[in-house]
């Protein structure tokens, strides 16, 4: 891969052409906010708290760094008035939307946001929307178990129809990769729920050691996967094996 | 019609239709776009037919039935070739009538023809109709000539001999060359220049290439591309076929909205018949050329008329756009490098490619040129659609085409570029209409809707309106588009309603501009425009409903109360007759009052009131 050069904040840097901004910027030492970005997935642009400011050509334009795939010679800015600005009304629009999610009231203090008198009328949603379930479901498990449902503001990650979740393995990657803890999962010896999208799968138990480790149907799911391995080897559990 | 392999075979067809048709024939063209099928044109069409073969007329009048003539507000439109007699507002009842005296006598019938309503003058004849002659209708104007499901129409008025010079005698850098040097910028919003864009997908790196019509247009209160489409879709087609030589394409799409079903069959019409004759599929006309077209339609949703989102739509994924630095040029559909352009671009480019680059550039400003569709409607006397040189002024439009403010009433605003579009004060009447005119004053070109607002209309609900619209069509994904519409529709409910507050304009200000800024695609970046342009403009209004909880304009019903002058009154209980719910009492032939705890504010009292005693404080 051909390399590129770039300013990030004054500094040169040398980057591999194609690669994205954000994780370019960071590894330089800027400190770039994200809230729908993750390594496992595509670059998605949606929370747009990444911004930063790119000169290209005597241009000065606001590029969510998540998405720009840096150029030779571009300067980029990480801080400035321009990009506080709108990085703080995004905090307080997201504030606005779940009022009571510790992580959003932490993160709009920081950006100087009085969040006990808001601006703008408060709803009291847990999910701030960033498609991290959604993408992991299909980018790294590959189940699409769910989806998007809505527009604009009605915009809600969901199963199909809104129903209870037919195809979820309940594997709890989306559990897991949720900025904002809005998925919930409840761990019992007998089952395994992902409460957002009402999945309860019975645990497989394991045939040496007798307790429970993955729900089965995820068993079921990796087995179909899994190539050259033994027929029996997912009734071990991992710790067994 | 038989096969064409080579630009022989076509020009001998055109030849022959064009010697089979008698110019002097008399012609009954009867207008069936969207509009006039909503006025009954359909029933009209059916009489022509039975009454001109009731009169024996049948070997010497022929019917044809055409795409929109753009007067929709005087539909259903006739005009009767060779003399181009002009009737409106044509009824199932005037046929025989129109069969008998103009078709078989040869007389006009007065009663049909079109009467300035200000100046009284009557035009006989559609080039004396100041709605059309002010008009420059390069693009437009064809929609009434043809039958739009016909190709032997589209061929005798000279159809794809713009095709046939592109193919024959220019090389595809030249016709790039051509459409950069004409001017041509992107009719659906953007404004993007043609031949750049062309070039870009020419040069991207791959041997697969694809060229994209957007028909997806949704903007409410717009339909030229409908019309357009649904009257003339060889024209957009041949457009298509060019540009995918130009480019070195050889698959293109037309998505096209499922709500516009006349479109769709008319596309497809011409598609099918295209391939019957060889002008799509391999080695069109005996060159290494091939091209075909697929038609898509589309669901309905806002978002999908713009680029990235109408890609993924058409890939099967949902309609939501995604970053654009890197362009649809170099990685569109399927990751192919891909043009898209929009129906009327489409349909600009055989006009320039026939009349050359230096004709088409002569039209128009210094930064736009040539002409555009505009969809005017709202408050005008004239609705419908316009075809106007860029670089025409707002008051020409309005006034001169348009006819002016219906029912004597005062011009107040005219919001252009669809509902993310900005709000034009009276004040700025005057300017010239281009993509850099528009945007300057905080409005934009969009694809051309043009709706015109009164006296009567409240900004400050204008902008109300256009924010919920955008609200249920923002996709969602994007944080300042989505939420930052929710808040915007919430303080726009509260002032409209009584509850604004000290800083709520500052508040919407600074939302906006970040909406502006921060937004994924154009439509959030784009959809502060009503408010911050309301704002720019009409200020005092918004202070208005804040700080003295007044609708100026008496449209916020939260805000306003009817009264009866009793003075004025006479008691002739008209008003307390048609209130829905009682509100009203009094004696006869005694001034009536209105009960404010029980009114609706419907204003049904101040619509009947034949003595202008009801009032709106």
């Amino acid at each position: 891969m051909a390399k590129v050069h770039l300013t990030i904040d004054g500094k040169t840097v040398e980057a591999e052409e194609g690669a994205m901004l954000l994780q370019v910027a960071r590894d330089a030492g800027a400190d770039v906010p994200s809230l729908c970005h993750n390594d496992e997935v595509k670059p998605y642009g949606a929370c747009r708290m990444c911004m930063v400011e790119v000169e290209e050509g005597g241009r000065k334009k606001l590029v969510t760094s998540c998405t720009f795939p840096v150029k030779e010679g571009i300067s980029v800015t990480t801080q400035s008035d321009r990009i506080r600005r709108n990085r703080k009304m995004i905090m307080e629009l997201l504030l606005a939307r779940c009022y009571k999610v510790p992580e959003i009231r932490e993160l709009a203090q920081e950006y100087g946001i009085d969040v006990e008198h808001p601006r703008f009328q408060v709803s009291e949603e847990t999910c701030i929307l960033c498609g991290l379930c959604v993408r992991v479901c299909d980018e790294v498990v590959g189940v699409n178990a769910i989806g998007f449902a809505g527009r604009g503001p009605d915009r809600v990650p969901t199963p199909p129809f809104k129903e209870p979740s037919q195809s979820c393995i309940a594997c709890g990657a989306c559990v897991y990769v949720c900025p904002v803890d809005a998925i919930k999962m409840v761990q019992t010896p007998e089952s395994r729920t992902i409460k957002r999208w009402q999945r309860t799968l019975p645990m497989k138990v394991c045939k040496v050691c007798g307790e429970p480790f993955f729900p089965e149907y995820q068993v079921e799911y990796f087995a179909k996967r899994a190539k050259n391995l033994p027929e029996d080897f997912f009734d071990v559990c991992p710790n067994c094996r | 019609m038989r096969q064409v392999h080579s630009q022989q075979d076509l020009k001998v067809l055109r030849e022959e239709i064009q010697k089979a048709r008698d110019p002097n024939q008399t012609l009954v063209t009867i207008c069936t776009g969207t509009g006039c099928h909503a006025h009954g044109c359909m029933n009209v069409v059916s009489t022509f037919r039975q009454e001109i073969e009731k009169a024996g007329l049948s070997d010497k009048v022929g019917v044809r039935t055409t795409g929109c003539h753009g007067f929709c507000e005087r539909g259903p439109l006739i005009v009767i070739y060779p003399q181009k007699i002009f009737y409106q507002r044509v009824q199932v009842d005037d046929v025989p009538e129109i069969v008998t005296t103009t078709l078989r006598d040869g007389k006009v019938i007065e009663r049909l023809l079109y009467t300035h309503p200000q100046t009284g003058a009557v035009a006989t004849y559609e080039e004396d109709v100041p709605f059309y002659n002010l008009q420059k209708r390069i693009i437009f104007g064809n929609n009434g000539l043809i039958d739009p499901t016909s190709l032997e129409d589209y061929l005798f008025i000279g159809g794809y001999e713009a095709l046939t010079k592109a193919l024959f005698s220019m090389k595809p850098d030249e016709i790039i060359e051509e459409i950069k040097k004409s001017g041509l910028r992107g009719r659906g919003g953007g404004g993007f220049p043609t031949g750049r864009k062309w070039e870009s997908c020419r040069n991207a790196a791959g041997d697969k290439k694809y060229v994209i019509c957007n028909a997806d247009e949704g903007d409410p209160g717009a339909y030229m591309d409908r019309s357009l489409l649904e009257g003339n879709p060889h024209s957009v087609i041949e457009g298509m076929l060019i540009g995918a030589y130009a480019i070195g394409s050889d698959e293109g799409y037309i998505y096209v909205r499922n709500e516009y079903p006349l479109a769709v069959k008319h596309a497809e019409i011409a598609i099918s018949t295209l391939k019957e004759i060889g002008l799509l599929g391999e080695n069109i006309l005996g060159t290494d050329f091939s091209f075909d077209i697929h038609i898509n339609r589309g669901g309905g949703a806002f978002v999908c008329g713009e680029s990235t989102a109408l890609v993924a739509s058409l890939e099967g994924k949902p309609g939501e756009p995604r970053s654009k630095y890197v362009h649809l040029v170099e990685s569109g559909l399927w990751g192919k490098p891909t043009n898209l352009n929009n129906v009327e671009t489409w349909a600009n480019v055989p006009v320039i490619i026939n009349r050359g680059a230096d004709w088409y550039s002569q039209i128009g400003t210094e930064g736009s040129k040539g002409t555009k569709i505009f969809s005017l409607v709202g408050k005008v006397n004239n609705t419908g659609l316009v075809e106007v040189p860029m670089g025409i002024t707002l008051r020409e439009i309005i006034f001169d085409i348009g006819g002016g403010i219906p029912n004597g009433k005062k011009f107040k605003a005219v919001q252009t570029g669809g509902p993310s579009g900005g709000c034009i004060p009276e004040s700025l009447i005057d300017i010239p209409v281009d993509f850099d005119k528009l945007t300057e004053v905080g409005s934009m070109m969009g694809s051309g809707g043009m709706i015109v607002m009164d006296e009567t209309t409240c900004m400050v609900d204008v902008a109300k309106y256009f924010v919920n619209f955008l609200k249920g069509e923002s996709c969602g994904k994007c944080t300042p588009c989505r939420e930052g519409l929710l808040r915007m529709s919430q303080i726009l409910e509260d002032i409209t309603e009584g509850r604004g507050q000290e800083g709520d304009i500052e508040l919407l200000e600074e939302l906006g501009a970040v909406m502006k800024d921060a937004s994924l695609c154009g439509l959030g970046q784009t959809a502060p425009n009503p408010v911050l342009s309301t704002i720019r403009y009409f200020r005092e209004e918004y202070e208005a409903h804040i700080r003295e909880k007044r609708c100026p304009a008496g449209v916020c019903k939260a805000l306003i109360t009817y009264e009866i002058d009793p003075d004025k009154c006479t008691g002739c209980g008209a008003c307390k007759r048609n209130c829905p719910v009682d509100a009203i009492s009094g004696e006869k032939k005694e001034p009536h009052t209105i009960d404010q705890t029980k009114c609706i504010k419907c204003g049904t009292c101040k619509d009947v009131c034949k003595f202008d005693a009801v009032t709106v404080k």
